[in-house]
């Protein structure tokens, strides 16, 4: 039985609770065809509109048709052009719509150190939980694909939902409802693999033949794949990563550091709830704020 | 591993020290583990059917408005969407489409009938009735000055050449058969529409 | 579009030249990828530039701007020479066998009966020999050389392959991939579709564009079958529906045109209309014209339309020119003979040809009167944007009025559809604001016309005292109300021969086949009766079931004629009445009658032998590879240079140009040279934005924020030009300032011997708006129109392009 509605909940960040659950839920995936996108933005458009979401300012022409420039806060999906020659100089233009891949296995969510700010649902959704997310930037790190941005607004990190609003209630995401060329498709992930599977015979029959499904499995496979006609090479396609993983570090902090860190957290907590108690709330300093960036960017090196 | 991260500190404590003592595995201390997803927004929210206003595609739309068209709810559109049942678009939307919304709710509509005054560097509010009886007449005044009812051979043509109006692609079939007729009664000639641009 | 948005899926090859359907029309461009995915179908661009369509094309071949009809012709001289055209359709239901008169000819880049003083043609010879019964001589062998399709492998047998290339800059073999696949749909069961827009539209030969492709339809016998067709996509919501109802300068609603000054009565009208058949048996249907006049002016006129008077002929203006379009409106308002202008949702400022003079002729109106639901650069021409828009108010003295109305989800109603479907649309909210409908403004300055006409007197106030108006609600009249007028209805009993009631008064219309010329009827547009009959509102239907799943969804809204959804269906059959593709028929005879899936485009009772053609609306019932005198430029496509060109016409250098486009006489002076606007330059809409419209819009705004121009990696390497760097794109008419994109999807092009350079530019930005700032891309094109249509040449013309240092914000 199809129960997309399912809101279970399979992991939680910083959580070794997660609660038992006799049903079994359908993995649910999108399927982005690369080879019928037309790169028109109308999932960006979407996306916008249903999340209520706008950048502040419009933005500024940067030499490409993507745009805004990078994802952001306010920007959960984006396209992506690259203008590519084969080695017989055939201009290929090779548009990807990108955001948040949904992993089996998500980095972002095993980096997190917030209990239940991020949480993965039977059905393969990764989500932020707003009010759970400290903002440490830790989920950013811990993503192979680049995807989760940090708000200046509000110190919370925003990354596409899959519309778990929408999948709640039985709809598809806003992006894969309006894509007007069905390059964004969305089922189970059976059918959305069966699916990919019949577009990359229709691929190959075309000459593409290395055309084939990206649906890596050093993240324990995506719930959001991708159809693409070079599967070979899918860092042609604006860098997607060829063979992602999660971070080392991510890792380490997963099986060593988390359990020791969470003992420390929970210190800090209790230090924390005396000091409110007592002092009242915290401030956020600058001095802090630039001390979070350096240990972040510590990090990255 | 750093834990001086701003984060920590300035959350509020009780809320935190819950969280991280579940966190830990010290059982759900009465909070919830059910994530709570954004409430699904258009649950009761009016939906009315309509064409999208750009390209001759015509997609089917769905407008999504506020209240319940009771008396004294005031409708206010917050969300369109594709019609799935509309057999060309099947609910799908270009970026146009999908942005709708935000030409429904543009800064830049016009709100209010304006005049400019010759040679003046503003626009000023002017109600409907001073507006459309100014217009008029002017028009009148152009037309019973210019208006040509026979040409140099004496043929009767009945034409008024010295104003134009060029007439809108996104009104209604309705509104252009309304216009047409008031516009020819007059013996309007310099008459278009931009099927060419 | 003669076909459905939907039916595309059922082509064999798609060939989308002269637009851009995935970046214009993407939810319509959904059933390419269908007809791909479902029906193998080999997608075909050819275009300039490779376009957001070209990414997803199975073959792209570059075109120079404004060469298509050499391509075309060089198409057409393909399928002929290795006969790959469907050749029982030709005989049968095109005019290949007919005979042209003897005076016809065609020499250095001339039809027969050109004058150089009038720059036009005397068009008597391009006509069919006609014998002594009166008809149209014709021989099915095809051996007389006169017969139309010999003349016209004798007009293409200049295109070879190599003359192509040299005119378009096509590579051979590339034209040749694509004359290929093109030829793969002559089969009876293959079929090809045509996509095509603007970039067809908007040349000086824009019209014979599109003739070119018909022609290479009806040799393929791919009109009037699933999956074929000529599908112009149109632009607007409702521009078919505004070209429908006849808001066109010489037009009347229903495609009846307006009277000239040679035709002071209505029998002299007749004459030209109404046409008798030309091949025996066939049923020309504007022999019907006289029921749809007489039945229009009874809606418009009433009582006042009378037999006596012929039927108000006088109330109609008549023209003294072809048609007062845009160009000329503005060239004469240039010229100070205009006053006033009202514009009802549209701006010109941003959208005509030669911005500087369109600012300079709004600045010599008395009143412009602005009517739309955004601000636009038309109400505010005169305000100073610097050298986005160099206006000085002090010395503007046009009064200028702006009126608010509502939009498209604050009002009932129809659109038309480019594939004629009406569809009603209902309203979800109020206007902003005070603003008003457009029924409500205009139906404002009527009754104040109206009154002061009554009141005082004036020039020929009859037309307006008599206009009907017994609406309901006179003061903002209903769009259900308006609706049925259109549709029509029995303005008495109307009866048959022996008496008997077929209609009784004030019944609702069926269809126009109840129409009658004796002011019995009234109907305000004959091509849309039906759509509101007695049982109700058919444009509000919404039941989208599909025979077969063949993309016709007959029951959905209203498809005009007749709720007929694929024009010329009769041609889907072969000559006896049975498919020319089984797996997909239309319509087909089953011994008794004609049925299907469709509504035939055909008398249903018309039996095959009967041999009535299936272009009934020609006087010849037979599709035209000659158009006979109804193109001014000739009857056969010939390839003409843009005004602004490169090159001199390499097929007839001395005849470059298209001899009788429209140009006013001080426009040629704005025309630049190669010499000093070496590269030509097209312009092109985004998918992320609509004209002028979406950068109110702030998503659409974020999505594309700023103008700029797309170059060649060459020119930019040769020109200094690196990515994102400013540049100075401009014309002999002015200039812009810009970004420019560096990309690989602009190559140069060998024509003549020679490289070209295209330069692109996306026309979407103004001074107003969400966006930034932007000059339009209309500073630079020519005031030129095509011959037939005044559609300007947007889309070729001449330009240079330097580096520039960084604007001052």
């Amino acid at each position: 039985m199809a129960d997309f509605q399912s809101l279970d909940i399979r992991r939680r960040s910083a959580s070794t609770e997660v609660p038992p659950n006799i049903r079994e839920a359908t993995q649910i995936a999108k399927l982005i065809d690369v080879s019928r996108c037309i790169g028109c933005k109308a999932c960006q458009a979407a996306c916008m509109e249903w999340n209520d979401l706008r950048e502040e300012e419009v933005g500024s022409f940067n030499g490409s048709y993507d745009n805004p420039a990078d994802l952001s806060p306010a920007t959960w999906t984006l396209m992506r052009f690259t203008e590519w020659e084969d080695p017989q100089g055939n201009l290929e233009w090779l548009i990807r719509k990108d955001g948040c891949m949904h992993c089996g296995d998500p980095g972002c969510l095993k980096a997190c150190p917030s209990p239940g700010a991020i949480v993965q649902y039977q059905n393969g959704i990764v989500d932020f939980i707003s009010e759970n997310c400290i903002g440490c930037g830790y989920c950013i790190k811990g993503c192979p694909f680049n995807i989760p941005r940090l708000s200046q607004a509000d110190q919370k990190v925003y990354k596409c939902t899959l519309c778990s609003d929408r999948v709640a209630v039985g709809q598809e995401p806003a992006c894969a409802k309006a894509c007007p060329t069905g390059a964004i498709a969305f089922g189970t992930k059976h059918d959305m693999t069966e699916w990919a599977g019949e577009r990359i015979e229709d691929l190959k029959s075309r000459g593409f033949d290395q055309a084939g499904l990206y649906d890596p499995p050093g993240v324990g496979g995506t719930h959001v794949m991708y159809v693409l006609h070079h599967a070979d090479k899918p860092s042609i396609y604006a860098g997607l990563p060829n063979d992602p993983h999660i971070s080392r570090l991510v890792q380490a902090w997963k099986g060593v550091m988390k359990p020791i860190a969470m003992a420390g957290l929970a210190f800090t907590a209790v230090v924390g709830f005396v000091h409110w108690m007592v002092a009242g709330p915290n401030e956020v300093h600058p001095e802090d704020e630039a001390k979070g960036r350096d240990v972040l960017d510590r990090q990255d090196t | 591993m750093e834990l001086g991260r701003r984060g920590f500190i300035t959350l509020s404590g009780a809320t935190l020290a819950a969280t991280s003592i579940g966190a830990l595995g010290f059982g759900a201390a009465g909070e919830a583990l059910a994530a709570a997803v954004r409430p699904f927004k258009l649950a009761r929210a009016t939906e009315t059917r309509n064409t999208c206003t750009y390209c001759a595609v015509a997609c089917g739309i769905l407008i999504y408005s506020t209240g319940d068209r009771a008396k004294n709810a005031k409708a206010s559109i917050i969300h369109i969407e594709g019609d799935p049942d509309h057999p060309v678009n099947r609910g799908t939307l270009c970026p146009k489409g999908a942005a709708l919304l935000d030409v429904v709710h543009a800064p830049t509509r016009v709100k209010y009938p304006m005049v400019r005054a010759p040679g003046s560097n503003e626009f000023k509010r002017i109600t409907w009735d001073d507006a459309l009886d100014r217009i008029a007449k002017l028009m009148k005044e152009d037309r019973d000055k210019n208006f040509v009812a026979k040409n140099a051979g004496g043929t009767t043509v009945n034409r008024w050449t010295t104003t134009g109006m060029l007439a809108a692609s996104a009104t209604s079939n309705e509104t252009a058969f309304l216009t047409w007729k008031v516009a020819r009664s007059f013996g309007m000639v310099v008459f278009d529409n931009q099927a060419r641009v | 579009m003669t076909n459905t948005w939907q039916d595309i899926k059922n082509a064999n090859v798609v060939l989308v030249m002269g637009g851009n359907a995935a970046e214009a029309h993407p939810c319509g461009f959904k059933w390419v990828t269908e007809a791909k995915q479902h029906n193998h179908a080999k997608l075909v661009v050819v275009d300039p530039r490779f376009t957001r369509t070209a990414s997803v094309a199975d073959l792209y071949a570059p075109i120079r701007p404004g060469t298509d009809i050499a391509f075309l012709n060089g198409v057409m001289r393909y399928l002929l020479e290795k006969d790959a055209i469907q050749r029982e359709y030709v005989l049968a239901f095109t005019n290949a066998s007919l005979i042209v008169k003897e005076g016809f000819n065609f020499q250095d880049g001339l039809f027969s009966g050109f004058s150089p003083e009038k720059k036009d043609y005397d068009r008597s010879s391009w006509d069919y020999e006609i014998g002594e019964d009166g008809f149209v001589k014709s021989d099915p062998t095809l051996a007389d050389p006169r017969c139309v399709i010999n003349l016209l492998k004798q007009h293409v047998a200049r295109y070879t392959p190599e003359t192509v290339s040299r005119v378009c800059g096509t590579p051979v073999e590339k034209f040749l991939a694509v004359c290929e696949l093109i030829a793969s749909t002559a089969p009876p069961d293959k079929a090809l579709t045509s996509m095509y827009a603007l970039g067809w539209t908007q040349h000086s030969v824009g019209s014979q564009n599109i003739r070119a492709m018909a022609v290479v339809q009806l040799l393929l016998g791919n009109i009037g079958v699933a999956g074929g067709g000529m599908n112009a996509l149109r632009g607007h919501s409702n521009i078919q529906g505004l070209t429908d109802m006849g808001l066109l300068s010489n037009l009347m609603p229903g495609y009846l045109t307006l009277p000239k000054d040679s035709e002071p009565i209505l029998a002299d009208y007749m004459k030209t209309r109404g046409f008798k058949p030309l091949r025996p048996g066939q049923t020309s249907y504007w022999q019907n014209y006289k029921k749809f006049l007489v039945s229009f002016q009874k809606s418009v006129y009433g009582p006042a339309a009378t037999a006596d008077n012929d039927w108000a002929y006088d109330y109609l203006p008549k023209l003294d020119v072809p048609g007062y379009d845009i160009l000329r409106a503005f060239d004469m308002m240039y010229g100070g003979k205009i006053n006033g202008y009202i514009c009802q949702g549209f701006n010109p400022l941003q959208s005509f040809p030669n911005k500087k003079k369109i600012r300079a002729a709004l600045g010599k109106l008395k009143f412009l009167v602005v009517m739309d639901p955004l601000e636009t650069e038309t109400a505010r021409f005169w305000e100073n944007h610097g050298d986005k828009n160099p206006s000085d108010p002090s010395k503007i003295a046009t009064e200028v009025f702006l009126l608010p109305t509502t939009c498209f989800a604050e009002e009932d109603g129809s659109l038309t559809n480019s594939s004629r479907w009406l569809q009603w649309h209902w309203k979800a909210a109020d206007a902003p604001g005070e603003a008003k409908s457009d029924i409500a403004i205009m139906s404002g300055l009527f009754r104040r016309m109206r009154a002061m006409y009554q009141k005082d007197g004036g020039a020929f106030p009859a037309p307006i005292l008599d206009l009907t108006w017994n609406y309901t609600n006179p003061i903002e009249p209903g769009p259900d109300e308006l609706a049925k007028e259109v549709n029509g209805k029995a303005l008495v009993d109307v009866k048959d021969a022996n008496g008997a009631v077929l209609l009784r008064a004030g019944q609702q219309l069926a269809g126009f086949a109840q129409l009658r010329d004796d002011g019995t009827t009234a109907c305000g547009c004959w091509i849309y009766s039906g759509s509101w009959t007695e049982a109700g509102n058919m444009m509000a239907r919404r039941d989208a079931t599909d025979p077969r799943e063949q993309g016709l969804a007959p029951n959905w809204a209203f498809s005009w004629p007749v709720n007929r959804r694929i024009m010329y269906n009769r041609a889907s059959a072969d000559p006896s009445g049975k498919p020319w593709n089984p797996a997909k028929p239309l319509i087909q005879w089953n011994g008794s009658a004609w049925s299907g899936i469709d509504v035939p485009d055909y008398l249903p009772s018309n039996k095959p032998e009967a041999g009535v053609g299936p272009f009934i609306m020609l006087a010849e019932g037979m599709g035209r590879l000659f158009a006979r005198d109804q193109m001014r430029e000739g009857p056969f496509p010939e390839h003409y240079e843009p005004f602004e060109s490169p090159v001199a016409n390499p097929l007839h250098p001395k005849v470059s140009a298209n001899p009788v486009a429209r140009v006013f006489a001080g426009d040629a002076a704005d025309f630049g040279t190669v010499e000093k606007f070496p590269y030509v330059a097209t312009t092109y809409r985004l998918t992320e934005h609509f004209h002028f419209w979406t950068k109110h819009a702030k998503i659409n705004a974020i999505l594309q924020p700023e103008e700029f121009i797309e170059i060649g990696e060459a020119l930019a390497k040769e020109k200094g030009i690196a990515q994102g760097e400013w540049v100075k794109l401009s014309s002999n008419r002015g200039f812009v300032v810009a970004k420019a994109y560096v990309t690989k999807r602009l190559k140069p092009m060998l024509v003549d011997g020679k490289p070209v350079h295209t330069i692109g530019m996306p026309i979407h930005w103004g001074f107003t708006g969400a966006a930034r700032p932007g000059f339009g891309a209309n500073v630079l094109t020519p005031f030129v129109g095509d011959a037939n249509a005044e559609t300007p040449e947007f889309k070729a013309f001449l330009v240079n392009v330097e580096k520039t240092a960084v604007p001052v914000a």
